[in-house]
C-alpha cells in the first residue's frame, strides 16, 4: 500500500524526493510558513472564507463535461472533461492562489511575490492580491513576456509589477531563480506565493492541498455521471499543480490509472522538450529533491515546449515518488500533437484549451481511440487557450 | 591541524582578521583564474573561496551569476575545480575552501568529491543550499577526508536554531552578513554588530562574514566583531570594469588594500 496519506514525511521527503535545500537565510520564513498553513488548512473559519471564495469568486465548482462528440469521433472510450478552464482567471491556478493569498493576509505581509511561465500563476496571484489589497510582484521570463503577452497585458490592468527576468534560458526556471533572490533579499516583509507543486518543502505540500478541490469535485462528478469511477485520469504535467491536483482524489483507487502527459516539444535531443519524468535524472533544483534534465555534471538544461507553462526542466517531487513507486505512468507529446488536439476539441466541442491543457488532451486521444467505448478517460482540462491564441493563430494559420 | 584552524589560530595571535578573495573556478578563462588566484596569495589573501559555476546560483547577485555564465559557456567542469586547487596548492599553504551548489557535486558522488578534493589540497567545503539538517551524507564523505563542511548563519536565523548549526560547525561558521544574495554594497548593515554577537554566543568556531563586504572600512568595522571576511562580487566587478589584460592587477590591488585593513 502506498503511503501517500501519510506524506510528505516531517522534513518534506515522498520518498527519495523533496526535502528543503535552500539558503540558510530562508529557513525561517520556511518554517514560518508551514506552521502557518498547519495552523489555518483545517481551521473552520480559514476553510470556510476559502470555500466562501472557491465558489462565489472563483465560480467553483466547476463542470466535468462528457465530451461526447469528440468521444464518438475516437471511436473508443468516453471521454470527459473537468472543466477548471471556467475557473475564474481561465485556469487551476485560481484554486492555488486563493489558498495562499489567505495564508499571506494572515501572515501580515503587504506584499507578495510569484513566478510565472505561462502566466496563468501570475495573473492568479494579481487577482487575488487585486482581491485581498496586498502588492503584488511577479517575475516572469524574457521569453515568455513575449509570448504570452496578454497575460502581462492582465497581470498589469490588475495592479500587478511584471519584471522581465533576461538571465540564463529566460523562461519559469530563471523566473523562479530571480523570485528566490527577491525573496532571500525581502523575506521579512514579502510572502512567496508559489505556483507549482513543487521547491522547498512545504510548497508542495501546500499547493497539493489548495488544488485538491479539483479532484475532490471531479471524483463526485463523475461517479454520477459516468456511473463510476473512471478508467484513467490524465493531466499535463511539468512542475505538476494541476495534475497531484486531480490524482490527489484518485491515488488510493488501484482501478484507475493516472497517466501525466510531458511535453514533447519538437525532438527528443537535449533542448528539445521538457519530458523530465522521461529523460530526466535525480537532482536538486528550486529548493527540492526530484527528476531533472541536466547535462552530466549537473548544470540544469533548457528546456522546448510549445506551451510556456510546460517549459521547465524539473517536476514536482509528489509526482516523481508516484512516478517511482509505479502508481503513476507518464507519456510525452509534443507541440504538433498538441496543436492537432486543440484544433480536434475546438472543432468537435467548441473548446479551444490552453496549450499546455491540449497536451492532456493529446494524450486522451490517443488512450481513447485504443480503447472500448465502455471505457471511461477523465481529463484535467487545466486552462483555457485565450491566451495563446496568437501562437495558436501563426501554427495553424501555416498549415495547410 | 585543518589549515583553516591554523589560519584563525595565526590571524587571532596578529589580531588580523582572516581575508578569503573569492575566485570562479574558469573566470576569467581557466587559465587566468589561476593566475588571479595566485595573485589574490601574493596580496596578502588568508585563506581562498574557490567558486564552482553553476546554471542556477539562487544565492547569488547579477556579479558572481555573470561570473559564473562566463565559466560555464567556456566549458567548465568540476575536473577544472579540482585542477585550479591543485595548482594553487603547489604554490602556497593558505587554506583553500571550494564553494559551490549541491546539484553537479550530486552529480559527481559526494564521496568522490570528497576524495578528490582532498586529494587537489582542499580544506573545507561551502555548500550554500544544504542545510544541516540535509548534510549528513555529505558531511560524513567530507570528514573521511578531514574536509569541514562549512555551515552558515543568517540574520534571519533564530537563536535557537543558531545554537543548533553552531554547535555542530567546523572549521568557521559563513555569517551572511545581510538578508540578500552576494553583491556589493555601500555600507554594512545597521544591525549586523548585534546579529555577530548573536551568533558569537551559539558558537565556538570563529564568524566569516560574507556578502557585501567590499572596502577596507567594512573590514575595519568587523574589527572584534567577527574573525574573518569573504570579499566576492568587489573584486570581480573591478576585473569586469578593468581593461583587457589588467583586471588581474587591479583587483589584486584591491585586495592589498584590503589585506591591510583586516
Amino acid at each position: 500500500m502506498l503511503e501517500t496519506g501519510t506524506l510528505p514525511n516531517a522534513a518534506g521527503y515522498y520518498g527519495p524526493f523533496g526535502g528543503r535545500y535552500v539558503p540558510e537565510t530562508l529557513v525561517a520564513a520556511l518554517d514560518e510558513l508551514e506552521a502557518s498553513f498547519q495552523r489555518h488548512h483545517r481551521d473552520p473559519a480559514f476553510v470556510a472564507e476559502l470555500e466562501n471564495l472557491l465558489h462565489f469568486y472563483a465560480g467553483r465548482p466547476t463542470p466535468t463535461y462528457h465530451a461526447a462528440r469528440l468521444s464518438r469521433e475516437l471511436g473508443g472510450a468516453q471521454v470527459y472533461l473537468k472543466r477548471e478552464d471556467l475557473a475564474h482567471t481561465g485556469a487551476h491556478k485560481i484554486n492555488n492562489a486563493l489558498g495562499q493569498g489567505l495564508l499571506a493576509r494572515v501572515s501580515g505581509k503587504r506584499r507578495v511575490i510569484a513566478e510565472t511561465g505561462a502566466g496563468q500563476h501570475g495573473v492568479a496571484s494579481a487577482t487575488v492580491c487585486a482581491m485581498l489589497g496586498l502588492d503584488c510582484v511577479v517575475y516572469m521570463g524574457e521569453e515568455d513576456v513575449h509570448r504570452q503577452a496578454l497575460n502581462v497585458a492582465r497581470m498589469c490592468t490588475l495592479g500587478a509589477e511584471v519584471i522581465s527576468v533576461t538571465s540564463g534560458t529566460r523562461t519559469l526556471k530563471d523566473a523562479i531563480n530571480e523570485a528566490l533572490r527577491d525573496w532571500v533579499t525581502n523575506v521579512d516583509s514579502t510572502f512567496y506565493l508559489f505556483g507549482s507543486a513543487t521547491g522547498p518543502h512545504p510548497y508542495p505540500r501546500i499547493v497539493r492541498e489548495f488544488q485538491r478541490v479539483i479532484g475532490r469535485e471531479a471524483r463526485a462528478q463523475i461517479q454520477e455521471l459516468a456511473g463510476g469511477l473512471p478508467d484513467t485520469v490524465v493531466a499535463c504535467v511539468n512542475g505538476g499543480s494541476n495534475a497531484i491536483g486531480i490524482f490527489s482524489a484518485f491515488i488510493e483507487d488501484p482501478g484507475v490509472s493516472l497517466v501525466g502527459v510531458e511535453a514533447g516539444g519538437y525532438g527528443g535531443d537535449q533542448g528539445e522538450h521538457a519530458a523530465t519524468v522521461e529523460s530526466g535524472t535525480p537532482g536538486i533544483l528550486h529548493g527540492a529533491r526530484s527528476l531533472l534534465l541536466q547535462d552530466e555534471g549537473g548544470q540544469i538544461i533548457g528546456t522546448h515546449s510549445i506551451a510556456a507553462g510546460l517549459d521547465y526542466p524539473g517536476v514536482g517531487p509528489e509526482l516523481a515518488y508516484l512516478h517511482h513507486v509505479g502508481r503513476a505512468e507518464f507519456a510525452t507529446f509534443g507541440d504538433a500533437d498538441a496543436l492537432d488536439a486543440l484544433e480536434l476539441l475546438a472543432r468537435t466541442e467548441g473548446i479551444i484549451p490552453a496549450l499546455e491543457s491540449a497536451h492532456a488532451v493529446a494524450g486522451a486521444i490517443r488512450m481513447a481511440s485504443e480503447t472500448s467505448s465502455d471505457c471511461v478517460i477523465l481529463v484535467n482540462l487545466s486552462g483555457r487557450g485565450d491566451k495563446d491564441m496568437e501562437t495558436i493563430a501563426a501554427q495553424l494559420g501555416t498549415r495547410g | 591541524m585543518n589549515r583553516i584552524d591554523a589560519s584563525f589560530k595565526s590571524a587571532e595571535a596578529e589580531s588580523r582578521l582572516v581575508l578569503a578573495p573569492y575566485v570562479t573556478v574558469g573566470y576569467p578563462t581557466r587559465e587566468s583564474a589561476v593566475e588571479l588566484a595566485l595573485a589574490y596569495v601574493e596580496a596578502g589573501a588568508d585563506m581562498l573561496e574557490i567558486g564552482m559555476p553553476f546554471s542556477d546560483p539562487i544565492a547569488d547577485g547579477p556579479t558572481v551569476q555573470l561570473a559564473s555564465q562566463i565559466a560555464l559557456e567556456g566549458g567548465v567542469w568540476l575536473e577544472d575545480a579540482f585542477n585550479m586547487i591543485e595548482r594553487i596548492r603547489s604554490q602556497t599553504d593558505i587554506p583553500l575552501v571550494p564553494m559551490g551548489y549541491v546539484n553537479p557535486f550530486m552529480q559527481f558522488g559526494f564521496d568522490s568529491l570528497a576524495r578528490e578534493l582532498a586529494a587537489a589540497g582542499a580544506d573545507g567545503l561551502i555548500v550554500p543550499d544544504v542545510l544541516p539538517e540535509h548534510a549528513d551524507d555529505i558531511e560524513a564523505a567530507h570528514a573521511e577526508h578531514g574536509l569541514y563542511l562549512i555551515r552558515f548563519a543568517a540574520p534571519t536565523t533564530p537563536r535557537q536554531r543558531l545554537r543548533h548549526v553552531g554547535s555542530g560547525a567546523q572549521g568557521f561558521i559563513y555569517c551572511v552578513s545581510v538578508t540578500g544574495v552576494t553583491g556589493s554594497r555601500a555600507r554594512l548593515a545597521d544591525d549586523l554588530p548585534a546579529y555577530l554577537a548573536r551568533v558569537g554566543e551559539a558558537t565556538s568556531v570563529p564568524r566569516m562574514v560574507g556578502f557585501g563586504i567590499s572596502k577596507p572600512e567594512h573590514l575595519r568595522a568587523l574589527h572584534g566583531r567577527a574573525e574573518g571576511a569573504i570579499v566576492a562580487s568587489a573584486l570581480i566587478d573591478i576585473v569586469q570594469a578593468s581593461p583587457p589584460g589588467a583586471g588581474i592587477e587591479a583587483a589584486a590591488a584591491h585586495v592589498r588594500n584590503l589585506a591591510a585593513a583586516a
